[in-house]
């Protein structure tokens, strides 16, 4: 009966249903001041419960402790205020959520204590113009800022870099195409091997430098032996990274290649490294940004002078990393300390520069556009009939 | 090759059918894929080399230390040049407490900041924290060891007292004698916590690799059954990235033991085995090597780089352990290959 009936008061009413109210989006990700206001009113109610316990009631102080109270009584307020309103999978999920996001700040705050920490005590130092043009050559430990400076540091941490990076990322990527594109029997070992010399202590580095070349074949410490030192630390990093972005690269491109009847020398050259050339680029820079600051293969094998020497050839050539270790550890007058950081801070520009570069240089996935190459697309796409197009 | 068979299936009657083989397939590799295959095989073979010139030259160089000790230099607590009474037996317990120091921090943060990036940042703040651990990894470790030294010694001082006073029931956690601040300052605890900075960024990146991996389809399955989000990380996203997480917790123990300059800035040296890490003094491997880089009497550089060849031996197995645990874990199988 119904059945019959549903399709006459169908055509007895053809005019059409009323149109619901246009529905509001439901934003998945938006912040409710109900969620909001627990956490100010958590961390609030948390700081001044401690201050008035910790700094006037109990016999404790010291910021460090202060926090960490802080930290562990606003968990017990927020899980109270949700608990609240809300059942117990609420209140465990909240927590989780803010115990992850606090780990995440705990991470941002570290990274920033460190740079505003080494900028703050090395600006004194890097402020002065001699800093940066002068040796050690003629300041004594003693002597203040006005005098001496990093410049054959810098000069040695520059060529040793370079040393390491000419050696150490073509060999990587090779080894990494050899691992990705060729493999075989030989394949197995040299990856066991290369995920191996990633442990390697970074001292032992140095040590085997030591051993082959100064102690072995008779060279003496010098710019050369730091560099292979760093080749050494670098050189794996390189070949795991790269073998990774190699992989990145999908098979189809390579079929594709090989079906236009190219040779597998053709589609590797043609194909795949062109592929994968924004992530190579962030992995041998990545790669230069770590070893740049290493200071322990450099103890045994750069040798420690005040002067300026650009041959890296010839004679001891001494950086950064282990100028300021030097001046830390070996002469720590107070001139000398404000001088570390200056050069920690040099170090430190030098790294974020190059890890900068490391991001803007690459930084994409294999396959992944430019926003110039998707903004083509996008007016190719437009410039066509409309059925053609393809629903996004 | 089922393509290159056809037309020979199609060819009509029971008796060419029964003699249909598929055709062996020769591929004959030009002159310049030859040359192509040879020279990166090379590279392959140059990277082994030069891996086993470390273990070789390492091995002969220790030899003569080696063989006074023996097995003892595992044992011994002496440092005594030329004898047989030289071992690294004092130091390397320390090396481990440090680097077990290290991880006890480092490993909540690690993880449940890899946790916050893959399932709680938004897509911006994601690509952010993902280059901010980066960038993390690649400050120089030295001004991890001024910071530690110049700035979070004074500071820290007072916490090791409070634990010293409060917890010092728990034995090894007692600074025995009277409170002076230079008891607590040059301390194996001291030197964990600075590492433990430096271990974060290996640890998160490899967890949060190993998170974002997980299923999607049984991600939505929890959420559909009426899972929160944290119901949903504790039932998928923890179980299907442990392997990976403990793997990565293997690999930032193998770090954290190698960590030379860190260590050698912050810790005193002494030679006793360290059974109370808040008390000044301690010791390890690496930083043994380091502080004696100064010193090159052939008898000193035969027993560092012994001592550098037991820390290479270490660091070696626990990653190889590792290796093994995230090749076998449910993300591992997925990863590799």
């Amino acid at each position: 009966m119904t059945t019959t009936s549903a399709p006459e008061a169908r055509q007895a009413q053809p005019t059409a249903p009323p149109r619901p109210a246009p529905q509001r989006r439901i934003r998945l990700r938006a912040v409710t001041a109900d969620e909001a206001l627990p956490l100010f009113g958590a961390a609030a109610g948390a700081i001044a419960l401690v201050w008035l316990l910790y700094e006037q009631v109990l016999p404790l102080s010291g910021a460090l402790g202060f926090w960490v109270c802080c930290y562990v009584v606003f968990l017990i307020f927020y899980a109270t205020v949700t608990a609240m309103t809300a059942g117990r999978q609420a209140v465990k999920d909240r927590l989780a959520a803010v115990a992850a996001a606090s780990a995440g700040l705990f991470a941002l705050a570290a990274v920033a204590g460190q740079i505003g920490y080494i900028a703050f005590r090395g600006w004194a130092a890097v402020t002065h113009l001699n800093f940066w043009t002068q040796t050690m050559q003629a300041t004594g430990s003693l002597q203040p800022l006005t005098s001496g400076g990093v410049l054959h540091a810098v000069v040695g941490s520059l060529e040793q870099l370079g040393i390491a990076t000419v050696l150490a990322v073509p060999l990587g990527v090779t080894a990494a195409v050899f691992l990705s594109e060729v493999g075989g029997l030989l394949a197995h070992p040299v990856r066991v091997i290369v995920t191996a010399m990633t442990a390697l202590p970074e001292i032992v580095a140095g040590l085997f430098v030591y051993a082959t070349l100064i102690l072995t074949l008779g060279t003496r410490q010098d710019g050369l032996a730091a560099g292979l030192a760093l080749t050494v630390m670098m050189l794996p990093i390189v070949t795991r990274a790269s073998e990774m972005m190699l992989r990145m690269v999908p098979g189809s491109l390579r079929e594709a290649s090989y079906a236009l009847g190219a040779s597998q020398w053709r589609t590797v050259w043609n194909v795949v490294l062109p592929t994968a050339r924004s992530g190579l680029t962030t992995v041998s820079v990545l790669g230069m940004a770590r070893v740049v600051g290493e200071t322990a293969p450099l103890l045994f094998t750069a040798g420690l002078t005040n002067f300026l020497n650009a041959n890296p050839f010839h004679g001891p050539q001494t950086g950064l990393p282990l100028l300021i270790w030097a001046d830390i550890r070996i002469t720590p007058t107070a001139n000398m300390i404000e001088r570390g950081f200056g050069a920690g801070l040099v170090l430190l520009v030098m790294v974020l520069i190059l890890f900068t570069a490391a991001r803007v240089l690459g930084g994409k996935a294999p396959g992944e556009l430019t926003r110039r190459q998707r903004r083509r697309i996008a007016r190719d796409t437009r410039s066509r009939p409309i059925t053609e197009r393809q629903p996004s | 090759m089922s393509g290159m068979a056809g037309p020979a299936t199609s060819l009509p009657g029971p008796q060419a059918a029964a003699e249909d083989r598929p055709r062996r397939i020769t591929t004959r590799i030009s002159g310049a894929d030859l040359v192509f295959r040879s020279g990166v095989r090379l590279a392959g073979l140059l990277v082994l080399a030069i891996t086993g010139l470390i273990a070789a030259f390492l091995i002969v160089r220790a030899s003569g230390t080696l063989r006074a000790a023996g097995w003892h230099f595992l044992t011994n607590f002496q440092w005594i040049l030329n004898s047989s009474h030289l071992g690294v037996g004092a130091v390397l317990p320390d090396t481990i407490i440090i680097a077990l120091i290290a991880l006890i921090i480092a490993v909540p943060v690690a993880v449940a900041t890899a946790i916050f990036i893959s399932e709680y940042a938004p897509p911006g703040l994601r690509r952010a924290m993902i280059a901010l651990i980066d960038l993390m990894a690649a400050i120089p470790s030295i001004l991890y060891g001024i910071w530690g030294f110049f700035w979070l010694m004074p500071r820290f001082i007072g916490v090791a007292r409070w634990i010293s006073d409060h917890l010092g029931f728990i034995p090894f956690l007692k600074v025995p004698g009277a409170y002076q601040p230079g008891n607590f300052e040059n301390s194996t605890l001291l030197a964990g916590v600075v590492v433990s900075l430096m271990i974060i960024p290996i640890v998160a990146s490899i967890s949060r690799e190993v998170f974002s991996q997980a299923p999607r389809g049984e991600r939505e399955a929890a959420y559909a059954l009426g899972s929160t989000r944290w119901g949903m990380i504790r039932t998928v996203v923890l179980p299907y990235g442990r392997g990976g997480v403990i793997g990565a917790i293997m690999l930032g123990f193998g770090r954290a033991m190698g960590e030379t300059i860190v260590v050698a800035l912050i810790i005193s040296q002494v030679f006793t085995i360290v059974t109370h890490p808040l008390k000044s003094g301690g010791n390890s491997i690496a930083a043994l090597i380091a502080q004696s880089a100064g010193e090159s009497s052939p008898g000193m550089i035969s027993a560092l780089i012994a001592a550098g060849l037991v820390l290479f031996v270490v660091t070696l197995i626990v990653n190889a352990i590792a290796a093994v645990i995230v090749a076998r874990s449910r993300s591992g199988l997925q990863t590799a290959e």
